[in-house]
């Protein structure tokens, strides 16, 4: 098929080529600045005190002990700051208030509600001055202690400690899906059933670059902060309604950012410094979240236990399926049911099922609060999913493969609420892709056999479905400015930020494209400034090369015909006989190279006949919504003695689209398998049952993966062309996360027997799993669990 | 609470010697941050556990988090600023990080190149798992360790004139032995 895609026509020269990130010499070479390097030296530093109790009410702090600490500047408490509820995640805001978020942050609060909630701020010349004011200010508190609720099912009993009174049960949002109808289909004579429960554990995103901000006065009662964040302009809304003043007052300067995985999706201290600034006639504040702090104090993944059971038929198709799910969001709502409901609205698209039944519950606990992370729910969906339909072939007696083949999602399928299609056999040739790279059915067929000996070997496949973007849920746009310096060059401003990812390169590269300029001609603005920055909701729902696409192309096209009107003036040549080719004016008709794009921009901006700045700037409101595929491979050895599992082989394949950079998409593959491998293996964060506090937040005790604990990554892709996109393009940022962790599972399974039904499967649990299924020893009974 | 003390510390900053007086208690993270703008020394944990403060000193990658500035006193100190040459060369270990996408955030990348700078003057060929081994003081959240264990082999393969075998470094993904690895063998913090 001749795809007629507007743009590759003439073969282009930027799309598809693995070309060098904008950023990478700047980083190589140690020279860009991230919010802490921009910050003044003479900043007053905030350490921020948080509670001591899971739940209860400050009844007063004594400041007096922390406010005679030289250096300490100033204390502030709960007590000093309005009750102004504001919401923080980083949605697009809602103009129906139905749809708006749940306003219930405070900047500090006097009813913390887990432990390590935020009750009084203390204002320091410097680290150690802030730090002595907080020990000195901790025995100073005094609390009514209130009982509290640290797991999703005791949460919702009738007696549970109640979180937030206009949530009872400390439900937060229950949704539910209902087709065909369940009750009756499961009567259908023969059928087998399997059912299971799937828990995943609180795990943190850990981006390097702990959150950071600082925020100063400037100009008339204006207040800048600078903040390592995925969403200026978000941010600068939470702040405006945080501290109920105009939002304009406010400017959000987002520098390069270390990382962000959704943590940076929510405003988190912004408001609070800005509010400390104020309060201090303009001074510059700066708020370093300690990494201990960052675990506890910023967002977490939801937990989430889900309870799935199939009704099969014998030739391994669906009849019926039912779905539970409970999520786990701690203290406060941030981006709350939005991550439950996208798994639950997941599944019935991935597996198609005609009788399908699903609950999501999302339930407040007086825990961290669980905000976006890579993945929004799909690690966890994609998690109980594929272990589920594991467990399903096994009970058919089927290769899990095929089982997944016969029922996954079929090409033409259309989800009539986002007009989601699949135009492409993209499942079946992601699996094709990854059995040729790791050889999956070899070794599938091989390690099938019984095994023998204590280290033993099992492979695993899984699949997932990811939605780009968060179009018709809520608003998708994005706004893109382009202005052409003297030399022919240009400058590209977006909202949509570089955290790491790639954004700055592919808006580049598409630019350039369209232009018909080269790759070296087209800049994109790294740092955005809400001042200076076309509005933007920033990055998040693996939106932004897909979103980006939209507003890059149309103002792209807009600058390229001014330029070519232009170009009539001084070649008399009409616009439509005109192109751009690498940086040239080219008559179309016979290819001649009439002027360099350098002599023209020159001349439109100095000519004393007629003086013209090339720019353009549009708003690409974005109606349409792109699925995205993939699937992981993973083979694994597992010791059994030793209780320890390493990944031998590992091979994720992704349809994202058309590839704008194919290095910069393997290199977020590879991210993504990372942060999968340490889901199944090794990440958990813990809390002591007794009073809630965080027991692992810390870069020691929390296993991330290491570089020992990987294999090497091989990320690959199916390009099938995206119909919907400007550039064919669609969601890639989070997708190679959430397949990750099932095809562990599986693998393992297959090596020892065992289909465990939780993660991480980290050494403690995988002892007491192969205690049970006697593969090995009891020793001493309880004391070696 | 007790008087602030101060000393002066004299040492190498990036091949120029330098002097200050510095809080007796601050890091050397933050008198390179602070007082001398190194902004390459990155602060991910503070307490030695993510690599992304590592700087060169006499020779050796250490977290400067966890180094006392005052010991500095004598010290040759490198900075991922002192890598690069007087008229802007990188090192070669720079440019196969940009060539090799080994660098996403930029956040970790200062330590990691430090590190694999140390790793790459001892002139040794390391095996994959050594090399490992070596780099895995530092964490990273973005690339898995994927693009910058390229970088490094092949930077390492390139100095000891291996370019042919550096050149197939990319496509060395899969490991196909039947040889079966009892774990303690493969992770050395385990007794066997």
């Amino acid at each position: 098929m001749n795809i007629d895609n507007g743009y590759s026509a003439k073969g282009s020269s930027v799309i598809g080529k693995p070309l060098i990130r904008q950023d990478a010499h700047d980083k190589a070479i140690g020279r860009a600045k991230y919010v802490d390097d921009r910050c003044d030296q003479g900043a007053l530093c905030v350490r921020i005190l948080h509670s001591t109790v899971a739940n209860g009410i400050v009844k007063s702090i004594n400041t007096e002990e922390a406010e005679k600490i030289p250096g300490v500047v100033r204390v502030f408490t709960c007590f000093d700051c309005e009750k102004n509820y504001f919401p923080t995640p980083g949605h697009p805001w809602s103009v129906e208030k139905s749809h708006q978020d749940i306003a219930d942050r405070l900047l500090l609060t006097d009813h913390p509600l887990y432990y390590g909630d935020d009750i009084a701020a203390v204002v320091a010349e410097d680290e150690v001055a802030a730090a002595q004011g907080i020990r000195a200010l901790k025995d100073q508190v005094e609390y009514e202690e209130l009982p509290f609720v640290l797991d999703v099912f005791d949460a919702i009993k009738e007696d549970a400690p109640l979180l937030h009174e206009k949530y009872p049960g400390n439900i937060l949002a229950h949704t539910t899906i209902n087709q065909g109808n369940y009750d009756e289909a499961i009567k259908e004579e023969g059928l087998i059933k399997v059912e299971g429960w799937y828990d995943v554990p609180t795990v943190q995103h850990c981006h390097i670059e702990n959150f950071e901000c600082f925020a100063y006065g400037e100009g008339d009662d204006r207040y800048v902060c600078v903040s390592s964040t995925q969403i200026p302009h978000i941010v600068r809304r939470v702040i405006g309604q945080a501290l109920n003043m105009d939002w304009g007052k406010f400017r959000v300067i987002k520098p390069y950012v270390g990382g962000g995985f959704g943590n940076k999706q929510d405003a988190l201290y912004e408001p609070l410094c800005v509010w400390l600034s104020m309060q201090l006639g303009g001074r510059c504040v700066k708020i370093d979240v300690p990494r201990e702090e960052t675990f506890v104090n910023n967002r977490v993944r939801h937990g989430e236990r889900f309870h799935l059971i199939s009704w099969l038929r014998k030739d391994g198709t669906l009849a019926a399926r039912k779905y539970e799910a409970w999520a786990d969001q701690g203290a406060y709502s941030s981006h709350g049911h939005a991550i439950a409901a996208k798994a639950l609205n997941a599944c019935p698209q991935l597996y198609p099922c005609d009788n399908f039944q699903g609950d999501a519950w999302t339930v407040y606990t007086n825990k961290p609060v669980a905000g976006a992370m890579r993945g929004y729910g799909m690690p966890q969906g994609s998690y109980a999913f594929e272990a589920h339909a594991d467990d399903c072939a096994r009970e058919l007696g089927m290769d899990p493969l095929a089982f997944k083949r016969l029922n996954l999602m079929p090409v033409g399928f259309v989800h009539e609420f986002s007009h989601n299609e699949l135009y492409s056999d993209t499942f079946n040739q992601c699996f094709d892709k990854g059995d040729e790279i790791i050889g999956y059915t070899k070794k599938y067929n091989e390690y099938k056999k019984p095994q023998t000996g204590d280290v033993r070997r099992g492979i695993g496949v899984a699949t997932y479905w990811y939605n780009t973007a968060v179009y018709p849920i809520a608003l998708e746009t994005s706004s893109c400015r382009m202005v052409m310096n003297q030399d022919g060059s240009i400058q590209i401003q977006l909202g949509e930020t570089e955290i790491g990812q790639g954004a700055d390169t592919v808006a580049a590269q598409m630019a350039a494209d369209t232009i018909g300029l080269t790759f070296d001609k087209c800049h994109t603005v790294s740092c955005q400034d809400t001042d200076l920055t076309p509005f933007g909701t920033g990055v998040y729902a693996s939106r932004g090369t897909y979103t980006l696409g939209f507003s890059v192309r149309k103002t792209a096209t807009l600058l390229k015909q001014k330029i070519l009107d232009y170009a009539f003036e001084l070649t008399r040549m009409q616009p439509y006989l005109l192109d751009i080719v690498d940086n040239n004016i080219i008559r179309k008709t016979d290819g001649r190279i009439l002027m360099g794009i350098d002599e023209l921009a020159t001349t439109a901006l100095y000519s004393l006949d007629h003086s013209v700045h090339l720019t353009a700037e549009t708003t690409a409101h974005i109606k349409s919504n792109a699925y995205s595929f993939g699937a992981c491979f993973a083979e694994v050895e597992v010791d059994i003695p030793m209780c320890r599992v390493r990944v031998l082989n590992i091979a994720n394949v992704h349809d994202c689209g058309n590839v704008i950079n194919p290095a910069l998409a393997e290199a977020q593959v590879h991210g993504g398998m990372s942060m999968g491998i340490g889901y199944a293996l090794s990440e958990k964060l813990l809390f002591d049952q007794k009073t809630g506090r965080p027991l692992n937040n810390n870069l020691l005790d929390y296993k991330l993966s290491s570089f020992m604990d990987h294999p090497r990554l091989i990320g690959d892709f199916v390009e099938n062309y995206e119909p919907t996109s400007a550039y064919g393009t669609k969601g890639l940022g989070e997708p190679p996360v959430c397949p990750v962790a099932p095809a562990i599972r599986a693998a393992v399974a297959q090596a020892t027997g065992c289909f465990i039904n939780e993660i991480p499967l980290s050494p403690d649990l995988l002892f007491k799993k192969f205690v049970e299924a006697g593969l090995i020893e009891k020793e001493g009974g309880e004391a070696n669990v | 609470m007790s008087e602030r003390q101060y000393k002066t510390v004299h040492f190498t900053l990036n091949g120029k010697p330098v002097e200050k007086n510095v809080d007796v208690r601050a890091s050397l993270t933050d008198m390179l941050r602070n007082d001398f703008r190194m902004t390459s020394v990155k602060k991910g944990c503070e307490v030695g556990e993510c690599g992304a403060c590592t700087v060169i000193i006499n020779g050796e990658a250490f977290d400067s988090c966890i180094y006392l500035a005052v010991w500095a006193e004598g010290k040759d100190i490198t900075t991922l600023e002192g890598l690069m040459g007087p008229n802007g060369e990188l090192a070669d270990i720079q440019q196969a990080f940009i060539d090799e996408t080994a660098i996403q955030c930029g956040f970790c990348s200062p330590g990691f190149i430090l590190s694999a700078w140390e790793i790459l003057n001892t002139g040794k060929e390391y095996t994959d798992e050594e090399l490992r081994k070596l780099l895995s003081g530092h964490l990273c959240r973005c690339t898995g360790y994927e693009n910058i264990f390229r970088a490094v082999k092949k930077t390492m393969l390139r100095r000891l004139g291996k370019e042919e075998e550096a050149e197939k470094v990319n496509e060395q993904g899969i490991v196909d032995t039947d040889e079966r690895k009892p774990f303690a063998s493969l992770d050395p913090t385990v007794q066997a």
